[in-house]
């Protein structure tokens, strides 16, 4: 069967609606605030006039109208986030309180449900891997890669190398290195894993089964991806770090492990921990990878795959939001821990 | 893979070693360190390398033969793009799934880039009462996971707004194309408090002397804000277009739950994820689309990576 182009027109007008409503809401927004305050202005203009022929006192000037204006600027913007994120945020918490159906309130028991079915305590646990192992790996490889390639030739193009996979979605990583884990029962190996495992004189395996082992298969994709943001930061903040003290250091005849322990790492402390921070937020979120390599099968399944089941596909509503509540939870001690690093950069 | 064989400590040359022993110590270092980056640069590199290599090959030699060995016996062919792109329903059409993510991904970039533009300027530049606090109440919400918002999202637009039994709003009730609003509306709302958040850090840097003097000229804010913040803003816009570009090209979560998994809404990413769980062995498949997947963004990427880590640094190091 061939390709019909006929068949996505639809789509081509849809998009040309969606182009044309920002058009309309973006420009008449934008026209509506030039056209109004001109229009007061014009008539103030007119009573000073009529003011000064007529001698009486000047009228006092309006009060400044900028809330007016401030209040359109962002009224898009605060209509939406309360439409898209503030009201269904509170609604999911009640939710999380509520059977799946969403019509009794059970109190605390999809929570209580949460920490005593097994399967979900390994959610639980395979969550806490993740949050423990990306960040520090990722930052670790994206550290040292950064000192290493720092002012040394092809630095821009060795930084792509790893920056590269930042651009790739995550589905796409996936199976890049679910083609590394292949497996084939007979014949030659086509996953570049079992090759290796091969010519080393060992058996071929199916990796992504053999729990506990996959989730940290899993989790070298999500450094793969993570590595190269980590690296982009700290070099940019390596680079950072003023000339005369590397030089001082230098002079002193410091070695290239004290430099990295005493000034490299301290002076760039605060992005690193920016960096873990961010990763470990994004690693708490990952969907995309289990889902795609193993579909949360095996024992890989973390918070945010077992949300999207439950409330998608078992209609679990009051289960899935207690699991969102959950993630967000975590978020937060992480959230405090950086804006208390912040402050104490701000008064050092 | 290149040939690149970075080598590190260019400072080696202003203090000469004085020993021999130091001397040797630091060519070894040195050898180490290009050792150590090269072998890094190489795990990050050959997987992307080893999948497009297979996607060129032939079906049966990918399922039966390592891609490696495509450098003793090389074979050639575009065949599996033409199936994963054109051919029928159950074998890719990756091509009408690739329209639907750019008909998915082009507005979903530019309403929060409008709107959020216009609030960053009301938040940095305007005075009345409460800014701080509706500027603290839009950064705090970066922290809230997208999960939190999926279940009502979805209910809002499927059933519309009942309080106490009374219709508010009705339904969105959106079939087939139409569904293309719904992710365009989910994901503008998810991208907006990063968005706001950025471009301020921005917005509030410009000079505030220009701001002033174009009021004294009698330029209304909207003025100000169309013929002097914008084309400064540019380099930020920029950076937050591609980021935003790329997340929602790559995102999978928002797409799955708004857009359904039909070919007339879906994009390439929930179609990968659906080739690879349904099809996990057709590698010729697997290969090729994820390629597909993968060019545009990579084209974006290199063509403009500049922006994008100036972005991300504004971003991430400066908040």
């Amino acid at each position: 069967m061939e390709f019909d182009f006929a068949a996505e027109q639809p789509k081509f007008l849809m998009l040309m609606y969606g182009l044309i409503a920002f058009v309309a809401v973006v420009g008449g927004l934008l026209l509506l605030l030039d056209v109004v305050p001109s229009y007061f202005a014009r008539r103030r203009e007119a009573q000073l006039v009529a003011a000064s022929v007529s001698g009486t006192p000047l009228p006092r000037r309006p009060k400044q109208r900028e809330g007016a204006f401030a209040f359109f600027f962002l009224l898009p913007t605060l209509l939406l986030l309360a439409v898209g994120l503030v009201v269904p945020a509170i609604r999911t918490t009640l939710l999380s309180f509520m059977d799946s159906s969403s019509s009794n309130w059970v109190g605390l028991d999809n929570y209580r449900w949460m920490f005593a079915e097994d399967s979900i305590v390994r959610v639980l646990v395979n969550t806490l891997i993740w949050v423990l192992l990306v960040p520090l790996v990722a930052t670790a490889f994206g550290l040292i890669y950064a000192v290493l390639v720092d002012k040394a030739r092809f630095e821009a193009v060795a930084k792509s190398l790893i920056f590269l996979p930042m651009a790739i979605s995550f589905v796409g990583a996936s199976i890049i290195w679910r083609f590394v884990y292949a497996y084939r029962g007979e014949g030659d190996q086509i996953g570049l894993l079992n090759q290796i495992v091969v010519s080393l004189g060992g058996e071929p395996k199916q990796w992504l089964l053999d729990s506990p082992l996959n989730t940290f298969l899993l989790i070298v994709i999500m450094v793969w991806i993570q590595a190269g943001f980590a690296m982009v930061v700290l070099s940019a903040a390596i680079k950072a770090i003023p000339a005369d003290i590397v030089e001082a250091a230098r002079l002193d005849g410091t070695t290239a492990w004290q430099m990295f322990w005493r000034i490299t790492i301290p002076s760039i402390r605060p992005a690193l921990i920016v960096v873990v921070v961010t990763i470990s937020i994004a690693t708490l979120k990952v969907f995309d990878i289990v889902r795609t390599a193993t579909n949360g099968n095996y024992d890989t399944n973390v918070i945010a795959t077992e949300m999207y089941n439950q409330a998608f596909r078992y209609q679990e509503n009051g289960q899935g939001s207690a699991l969102a509540v959950f993630l967000f939870v975590l978020v937060i001690p992480i959230v405090i821990y950086q804006i208390r690093n912040l402050r104490k950069q701000r008064e050092g | 893979m290149t040939t690149t064989t970075p080598t590190v400590g260019v400072g080696a040359q202003a203090t000469e070693p004085t020993t021999r022993g130091a001397r040797v110590r630091k060519r070894l270092n040195s050898r180490t360190a290009t050792l150590v980056s090269v072998v890094i640069a190489m795990l990050w590199t050959i997987p992307t390398f080893g999948l497009f290599i297979s996607s060129l090959r032939p079906e049966n030699e990918i399922k039966t033969t390592g891609w490696w060995t495509f450098f003793s016996d090389p074979q050639i062919t575009l065949e599996n793009y033409q199936e994963v792109l054109f051919s029928s329903g159950s074998s890719g059409q990756l091509a009408s799934y690739f329209i639907n993510s750019l008909a998915i991904t082009i507005p979903s970039v530019l309403f929060p880039l409008a709107f959020a533009s216009l609030a960053a300027y009301a938040l940095a530049w305007m005075n009345f009462k409460g800014r701080d606090w509706v500027y603290i109440g839009i950064f705090a919400l970066q922290i809230v996971p997208l999960q939190m918002a999926l279940v009502p999202l979805l209910r809002f637009f499927s059933t519309g707004v009942t309080i106490a039994g009374v219709q508010i709003l009705p339904a969105w009730d959106l079939v087939d194309e139409q569904k293309f609003a719904q992710v365009w509306f989910a994901h503008t709302c998810f991208a907006l408090p990063f968005a706001v958040f950025l471009l301020h850090n921005f917005i509030s840097q410009l000079p505030g002397d220009l701001m002033e003097a174009a009021r004294v000229d009698g330029a209304t804010h909207p003025k100000i804000f169309r013929t002097i913040v914008l084309p400064l803003i540019m380099p930020a816009l920029a950076a937050f277009g591609i980021f935003q570009f790329l997340w929602v090209w790559n995102d999978l979560l928002v797409a799955l739950i708004f857009a359904g998994g039909g070919d007339e809404t879906a994009p390439l990413t929930v179609r990968l994820a659906e080739l690879a769980g349904t099809r996990g062995n057709e590698w010729q498949r697997l290969t090729a689309g994820a390629f597909v997947s993968i060019v545009v963004p990579l084209i974006v990427f290199l063509s403009l990576q500049r922006f994008f880590v100036r972005g991300l640094l504004a971003g991430s190091v400066k908040g």
